[in-house]
Parts: structure tokens; C-alpha cells; sequence
């Protein structure tokens, strides 16, 4: 359970340190190491990235969700297109989902003309892509359970007995 | 003069944390571990409930103990949690937060010249609440050796076997100290054989952690002797919506009833139909602010040890109670760390006899205010002792 409890705090804050997290459990600080080494190696963490609200930022960052419909045919699968599609550095997450559509996709770029000629270039030119309807975030209010926002202040007395 | 104020009023002091208010606003950058409540939000659910009510134009009075459906949501939460059966229809109130249960308590029971026994450190409206009914307040105090729980010795040392009442608050604030069964037995063993009646502060209940709460109403022989309370401001995070609750024997609760009915009248209405929901459909968010609570609690534990200023094993409530070093008075201390470092926090002489020479650390504050706050303490530590 202690490696459980090590995950849902690593997804809460990454940057929280193994001695920081050792306070929290009361785990020793190598146990805490050892498990963040294991769930590393087993592949369950794969990797830590900054929860970035791009509103924040001045210049432009453009998000799009594209909803993908493909053709399967004998010799190509879900994977073989996924394959494709995941090894471009535009597309940030890539899901197989179940409804109205095959993939989910997101894909980041500097400008809408830079994602929309990567979606008219590179992803519906793919043989087996039969349809791509591709939404533009206008707005982002949660990511990775964290939400955004001015960051409420903490209007509470500071002495209250 | 024309306005002559009541001896009563005049008796207490004001609060022993009011000069620290004004330090605190001299700075724009204070973390707070000084505050009594929790800093998450009421749960939608509850909150949804509120609205609706409102919504439908529910704004009326309701019965003068609360709505029936409370209480009978009320009965089955303490009968669950607690093993504590209370009969909705005359064994409850309902009032505006347990604050006001306390008060109703006091004027209830308390006549000139009786003897109210307070153990200490504790909540600091008890004592106040005891002057302004007429009564007289023996003070007990407890001590880290005893892990801050109320033990027959320091009973019969402060002389509380001549008192009247006797209160309780655990888990306590401001120690985050808890009592079990085994350590509640003499004390309930005292009060029957002095006959004192017990008021049982149990509004930390649901926060104690490493198990499970025990209520001295539960107790052979208790039940008939003892008014517990409690409330939705801590566990349910509703401290602005005013609800508490009192449980306790019919003759007592009745009482109560009478001095509330002309006064409060009713609890807030739209607070009542928030904590209906809460009970009905908010335990699973209960239950993730209590763990929230409780990394905190060993984060905070952890980080004083480390910093090297004694502290006791808080097990309930969001508090913990750290010893001031050698040389400083608690009062000393907590002013230096609130000017100096922007850290404040509240000496522990104010909840009275016990309290002195410790800090109360509230960690009703986000992980990263804890770690800076406590990075900023030891930084004070560093330079300073």
C-alpha cells in the first residue's frame, strides 16, 4: 500500500522531495526512494512534467483536440496507426476511445496556422485516417486535476481559536 | 458613565491573541498556522443542498431543536460512528454551531457560585462561558508527561471533585491530544463518584487519526451524567454556516431547548438543509480531507523534530503543540516568528493552565504554506537560539 501512497502523492505534486514525502508517510526516506525507483522501473511512473497554463503565459501556445475515424484493414491494426501518429512531436497525448470516433488526439503548436497545416499535411494524408474533426482550445480550466485560476486568497482570520 | 456593563462582562479579559491581529496586518506576506479551521472548502453537495433550499424559498424558522430530519440524520451519524444512541425527538438540539451548544449548556446548568472544572489547554471560549452564566472556574491543568490527557491526579490536585461540571474536549484543541477508553474509564469513574456532570466536546471527533474516537457518554454509567457536542465546522468544513449540535439526556436537552427557543429561536435554516446533505452523501470527501489532515499532521510532526523543537504526538483534531526552546516564553516566541519570519502561530498560555512554555500549529493550511511556514521557523530557530 506505501507504493500506492507514494503515487497519489508524486501525482499531487512531483516536485514534493523524497524527504518531504518520507514525512508524510512515515516511510524512511530510502524506502521512499526505493519505491519511486520501482514504480520507475516498472514503467508505472513514466515520466514528470509542469501542469502549464498557458493563459498565463504572454506569448501564444495553441492546443487542439482532433477527433480521428480510421479504416482498419487486414493488415493494419489500431496500434500501427497509433504508432504513426504518436511519433510526431506535435501530438501530446493519443488515445484510443470508445464512440463516435476512433482517436482522441492533442496536439500543441506555436500558432492555429501551424496546427492546421500539420493536421491537413501530416495526420489526414495517413491512408487508413478517413475523417479528422479538430476542436481548438479556447480556454483551459483544469489539467492533471489541477485547476486554474487567480489563485483564491485565503481570506480566513489569521488567528481563529 | 452612562452605560454601567456587567460585572460579568467586565471579568473577562479580552482575547489573549488580539494584539497578535495587528502584527499580523503590519506584513502582506504572513502564513498563517494560527487559524481554527479547516482550509478546504464545504463539500458541493452540502452546498448544492444550501442553494436549493434557497432556491425553493425554505427561509423560514424551523422547530426551535432543529428539523426533525436532521436530527434523525444526526442520531443515526453518532449511533454509526460514535456507538452513542440518542433519541431524535428529545435528546437532540440542534443550534448555531456548537459554540452556542456550549453556551446553552453553561446557562442551563450552571447557577451563581457552582463550579465549572475545565481541563487545560483547551478551547478558549469555555472559561469566558462559565463567567458570563455565573459561575466559577476551577482550572485543571494536563501536561505533556501525561500526553496532554486528563488524569484523576490532576483532578484531585486542582480540587475538582468539589466542582460541579467537569469539561472535556478530545481531541483537543489546541493539544491534538486524543483519550481512549482506557484513559476516559477513571475519569468517568471520578465524575460518578462526585457527581459531576460532564460536557464532552467532541467537534474533533471524526479528525482522530490511528483510531477511533471514544465518547465518554459511552461509558457505564455516563450517559445519564453527560452532554456531548458536536458539529459540521470541523470534519465537514462549515465553519461560516453556524451548525452544531447537542446530545444528551431529555431534562438537559430540554433545558437547553428553553434558553435557545427565546433567544436563537431556531439554527440557520439553510445551514440545516446543507448538513442534511452533508450527512447523506458527503463521507467520501470526509474521509479525503481526513487524510489530507493526517500527511499533514506527519509532515508538521516531522519537520518540528527535525528543526529540533520538542513536540508531542498530536493524534486528533489539526493541531499540533511544539515546546518553545529553553529561554523563551511561548508568547516570546510566537511574536518573534510573526515579526521576524511572517509565521503565525498562537502561544499556548492563551487556552490556559498547560498551555504555557508551547505553540498551537494549526495545519489547516495546503502542503506548500506548511513547508515554507516550517522552513521559515527553522530559519528563526537557526538565528535566534
Amino acid at each position: 500500500m506505501s507504493e500506492r501512497e507514494v503515487l497519489e502523492l508524486l501525482r499531487e505534486n512531483a516536485r514534493y522531495s523524497t524527504a518531504d514525502i518520507a514525512r508524510m508517510t512515515d516511510l524512511d526516506e530510502s524506502e521512499v526512494a526505493t519505491a519511486i525507483d520501482d514504480l520507475e522501473a516498472a514503467g508505472v511512473v513514466q515520466g514528470y512534467q509542469a501542469v502549464v497554463d498557458w493563459d498565463e503565459l504572454e506569448e501564444e501556445r495553441v492546443r487542439a483536440e482532433v477527433e480521428l475515424n480510421v479504416r482498419l484493414d487486414r493488415e493494419t491494426g489500431y496500434d500501427d496507426i497509433a504508432e504513426r501518429l504518436a511519433r510526431f512531436p506535435e501530438v501530446t497525448a493519443l488515445r484510443l476511445v470508445s464512440g463516435d470516433y476512433d482517436f482522441d488526439m492533442e496536439v500543441e503548436g506555436d500558432s492555429i496556422r501551424e496546427v492546421s497545416q500539420f493536421i491537413s499535411e501530416k495526420v489526414a494524408p495517413v491512408p487508413e485516417i478517413t475523417q479528422t474533426v479538430t476542436h481548438y482550445v479556447m480556454t483551459s480550466y483544469k489539467e492533471n486535476g489541477i485547476e486554474f485560476g487567480d489563485g483564491e486568497e485565503d481570506d480566513r482570520l489569521s488567528f481563529s481559536p | 458613565m452612562p452605560l454601567d456593563l456587567s460585572d460579568r462582562v467586565q471579568t473577562v479579559p479580552p482575547s489573549g491573541i488580539r494584539r497578535f491581529f495587528e502584527i499580523a496586518e503590519e506584513r502582506d506576506d504572513v502564513i498563517s498556522l494560527g487559524v481554527g479551521e479547516p482550509d478546504f472548502a464545504t463539500p458541493w453537495a452540502a452546498r448544492d443542498a444550501a442553494i436549493a433550499s434557497l432556491e425553493v424559498g425554505k427561509t423560514s424558522y424551523t422547530a426551535n431543536r432543529g428539523k426533525r430530519e436532521l436530527r434523525e440524520r444526526i442520531a443515526d451519524y453518532v449511533a454509526d460512528g460514535f456507538d452513542l444512541e440518542y433519541d431524535p425527538a428529545d435528546e437532540i438540539i440542534v443550534t448555531a454551531g456548537a459554540s452556542e451548544a456550549v453556551d446553552l449548556a453553561f446557562r442551563a446548568l450552571v447557577d451563581p457560585g457552582d463550579t465549572v472544572a475545565i481541563a487545560q489547554p483547551s478551547y478558549i471560549s469555555y472559561e469566558p462561558g462559565v463567567i458570563f452564566a455565573g459561575g466559577e472556574v476551577c482550572s485543571v491543568p494536563t501536561s505533556k508527561a501525561d500526553e496532554f490527557t486528563l488524569t484523576v491526579e490532576a483532578l484531585e490536585s486542582a480540587g475538582a471533585d468539589e466542582a460541579d461540571l467537569l469539561v472535556l474536549c478530545y481531541p483537543n484543541n489546541p493539544t491534538g491530544a486524543v483519550m481512549s477508553e482506557a484513559e476516559l474509564e477513571p475519569i468517568a469513574e471520578f465524575a460518578r463518584e462526585h457527581d459531576l456532570t460532564v460536557l464532552s466536546d467532541e467537534i474533533y471527533a471524526e479528525l482522530t487519526y490511528n483510531g477511533s474516537h471514544t465518547s465518554i457518554a459511552t461509558l457505564e454509567g455516563m450517559r445519564e451524567r453527560t452532554i456531548v457536542f458536536n458539529g459540521f465546522s470541523k470534519a465537514h468544513a462549515m465553519t461560516g454556516l453556524r451548525l452544531g449540535y447537542a446530545l444528551g439526556p431529555p431534562k438537559a436537552i430540554n433545558a437547553m431547548n428553553k434558553i435557545h427557543q427565546y433567544t436563537m429561536l431556531s439554527a440557520p435554516t439553510t445551514a440545516q438543509h446543507a448538513a442534511i446533505e452533508a450527512l447523506d452523501s458527503c463521507d467520501e470527501e470526509v474521509r479525503e480531507m481526513v487524510a489530507q489532515y493526517d500527511r499533514r499532521r506527519q509532515f508538521v510532526l516531522s519537520r518540528f523534530r527535525e528543526i529540533g523543537l520538542d513536540v508531542f504526538e498530536a493524534k486528533g483534531a489539526f493541531y499540533c503543540f511544539p515546546e518553545v526552546p529553553d529561554g523563551w516564553t511561548a508568547e516570546e516566541f510566537a511574536e518573534g516568528v510573526l515579526r521576524e519570519e511572517g509565521v503565525a502561530v498562537v502561544p499556548g498560555d492563551v487556552f490556559g493552565a498547560g498551555g504555557e512554555g508551547h505553540l498551537r500549529v494549526s495545519y489547516a493550511t495546503g502542503l506548500n504554506d506548511l513547508r515554507e511556514a516550517l522552513d521559515r521557523i527553522e530559519t528563526f530557530v537557526e538565528e535566534h537560539v
